[in-house]
């Protein structure tokens, strides 16, 4: 096929603050002040415009608000339903091996109602790069307890914070996929607090896919400020602090051996 | 062969390039067929881990470009019927085969009709699917062949109404070539990832089922609703015997019709006048045509025979509104009906359920 090689190398964006994926028609963004997911999503705009794949790419994106994503980019995109982006992508993926799938969603869909698809993805080892944003809670709904709600948040159904006795600790999404992916796989969390780091391992994600080693996992620590009812302070503290403490940031799976190009 | 077997080798006739597949009884052996048959024709397979990422799947290898298929039953029907949503609201095309059996719940793995409202009229919306309901090995193949042909030209979600015994049994079958019988295979464009590079060639793709406001959505689903308004003319069938002296007309959809037409020939030697009419697509159903057959004669006596109690019964009374035709009924729900059974309700005459139209 044609586009079995990528054909896209572009330069690096001129613009630091516009990666050239990113597509002007539908910004601003829809997002909220302060939220994690422009972050998120302009780090991988950046490494796609790096990589040069951006005739390659099929970016699902999952409800809640990462759905606001759904014409974000200047890459091809479906938004999908609740937890079933990674089958999606799996499926595009399986059927032409030389797309470049990205399924990016929160935690809710990654690790409630969809849990069963990371997980399996992971455990096939699918070809495709998921990108997890949490915030600890689910945002679109008017936040309500996650999986990954921190022990005595205060939440829309938990509020008088989370009781761990009757809920549960916070998953450790990572951890999990990290245990179970087949060798190839990359996993990574990183955080909106460390933007260049968090660049390398979608960089490395993406990379891993590309090589066709396996299975690739990023999540990334987000900020949710309109239902942590914070303000920026707030806000980046509790990134940094609670949430840095509780969910180690690091690469979790690097595979061996290391791909060509890969520093750090 | 068994009808499973029927269908593995009518998808490939039909150039199906990939099935995403989860275990669950009766449809099995259509993904044991397939997945042996796949490697050797350069064709795809992969086993999900549940109903919902099979149907998903689909929808991800139809958008980019690939004729995609599933095979499922009972509470896998359930689970599919949430990426069925999403491909009728997207308008993505995918080929579902549909092996009923009882319910509701997990109930038995052998037979029944009872998934014609869930496959016609499941999800969360207003059913435009294109729904063939089989009787015989022979339609199994053809119709599932028709049904990728369907699924790419319109693109609504499209379905192979089977069940458990026509899964199961074996009877003889003429496979063939679609070509060499003059049949043109509609072929799959992608959705996303046609050729050209986003934002440079061209506009980048960007596809959603999510809308702000009511009236963006209530346009979008008015253009769908007047493109399936459009296909129903094209894409509805029947069969039907009726004569001006017709006294009972059988009405059933799927095996039970085989059973209703077996019945019919019995009736007739015996000399009793009887009709028969056999909704092939249950949806768009044909309306019209039955509306027609029994408008005619408002003596004509209605044997509604199912097994199932009383989903295609509620069509038909919907279709005949305002008729005052009498409705017996023959309703088996999970369980097979003889021929036999139907002559003696005919004979017997002993009206179960009596519809004034309404």
């Amino acid at each position: 096929m044609a586009d079995e090689k990528s054909t896209v190398v572009r330069e690096p964006t001129k613009n630091p603050n516009m990666p050239l994926s990113w597509r002007k028609e539908t910004k601003p963004h829809r997002f909220c002040p302060g939220c994690g997911h422009a972050m998120a999503l302009k780090a991988l705009g950046e490494v796609v415009d790096e990589l040069g794949i951006l005739d390659r790419v099929l970016y699902g994106c999952d409800i809640g608000c990462s759905l606001l994503s759904w014409d974000f980019f200047n890459f091809d995109s479906v938004q999908t339903h609740h937890g079933r982006t990674i089958p999606v992508v799996v499926g595009a993926k399986r059927a032409r091996p030389e797309t470049i799938g990205i399924a990016y969603m929160g935690d809710g869909g990654g690790y409630a109602i969809g849990a069963q698809h990371l997980v399996n993805a992971a455990q096939r080892g699918d070809q495709i790069t998921a990108i997890l944003a949490n915030n600890t809670l689910y945002a679109m709904t008017g936040g309500q307890l996650a999986p990954t709600t921190l022990p005595g948040q205060k939440t829309g159904t938990t509020p008088y914070g989370r009781e761990v006795r009757k809920t549960g600790s916070p998953l450790q999404g990572p951890e999990l996929v990290a245990a179970i992916a087949p060798a190839g796989a990359y996993v990574a969390r990183g955080t909106v607090g460390e933007y260049q780091q968090l660049k390398g391992y979608l960089k490395k994600a993406l990379r891993n896919q590309m090589e066709g080693r396996g299975f690739s996992f990023v999540e990334v620590l987000s900020t949710c400020p309109t239902n942590w009812r914070t303000n920026a302070k707030d806000t980046w503290a509790f990134l940094q602090g609670e949430m840095a403490r509780y969910f180690k940031v690091g690469e979790l799976r690097v595979p061996e051996p290391a791909a060509p190009g890969e520093e750090e | 062969m068994t009808g499973n077997e029927v269908v593995a080798w009518a998808a490939l006739a039909a150039e199906a390039d990939f099935m995403y597949g989860y275990p669950i009884t009766p449809q099995n052996e259509i993904m044991h067929y397939w997945s042996r048959l796949a490697p050797h024709f350069g064709r795809g397979f992969l086993q999900t881990e549940d109903e919902m990422a099979a149907g998903f799947a689909m929808l991800g290898g139809a958008l980019v470009g690939k004729k995609t298929f599933c095979a499922t039953a009972g509470p896998g029907n359930i689970l599919m019927q949430e990426p069925i949503a999403m491909a009728e609201m997207m308008q993505i095309p995918g080929v579902w085969i549909i092996q009923q059996r009882g319910g509701p719940s997990t109930a038995t793995v052998i037979y029944s009709q009872q998934e014609l409202r869930l496959t016609t009229a499941g999800g969360n919306g207003e059913g435009l699917r294109i729904v063939y309901s089989t009787a015989s090995h022979q339609e199994l193949f053809e119709y599932t062949i028709k049904a990728f042909n369907r699924a790419w030209q319109y693109r609504f979600p499209t379905f192979v109404l089977g069940d458990g015994y026509q899964a199961k049994l074996r009877e003889a079958v003429t496979l063939f070539r679609p070509a060499a019988k003059g049949w043109t295979l509609i072929p799959a464009e992608p959705l996303v990832r046609g050729p050209g590079i986003p934002a440079l060639d061209r506009e980048p793709v960007h596809l959603r089922n999510t809308f702000n406001i009511e009236e963006e959505l209530y346009a979008r689903l008015e253009e769908q609703l007047a493109a399936y308004e459009r296909l129903t003319p094209e894409v509805v069938e029947w069969e039907v015997e009726i004569g001006p002296e017709t006294e009972v007309l059988l009405v059933a959809h799927g095996i039970v019709a085989r059973a209703a037409k077996q019945a019919q020939k019995m009736l007739n030697q015996q000399g009793q006048k009887v009709g028969y009419f056999r909704p092939i697509t249950v949806r768009p159903f044909p309306g019209t045509a039955l509306r027609q057959a029994v408008g005619a004669n408002p003596n004509l006596r209605l044997l509604v025979v199912e097994s199932a109690y009383g989903q295609l019964l509620s069509m038909v009374k919907a279709e005949l509104y305002g008729l005052t035709n009498p409705i017996d009924t023959l309703l088996k729900p999970g369980v097979g009906v003889t021929a036999e059974e139907i002559v003696a309700t005919v004979t017997k005459r002993a009206p179960k359920e009596v519809c004034h139209g309404g």
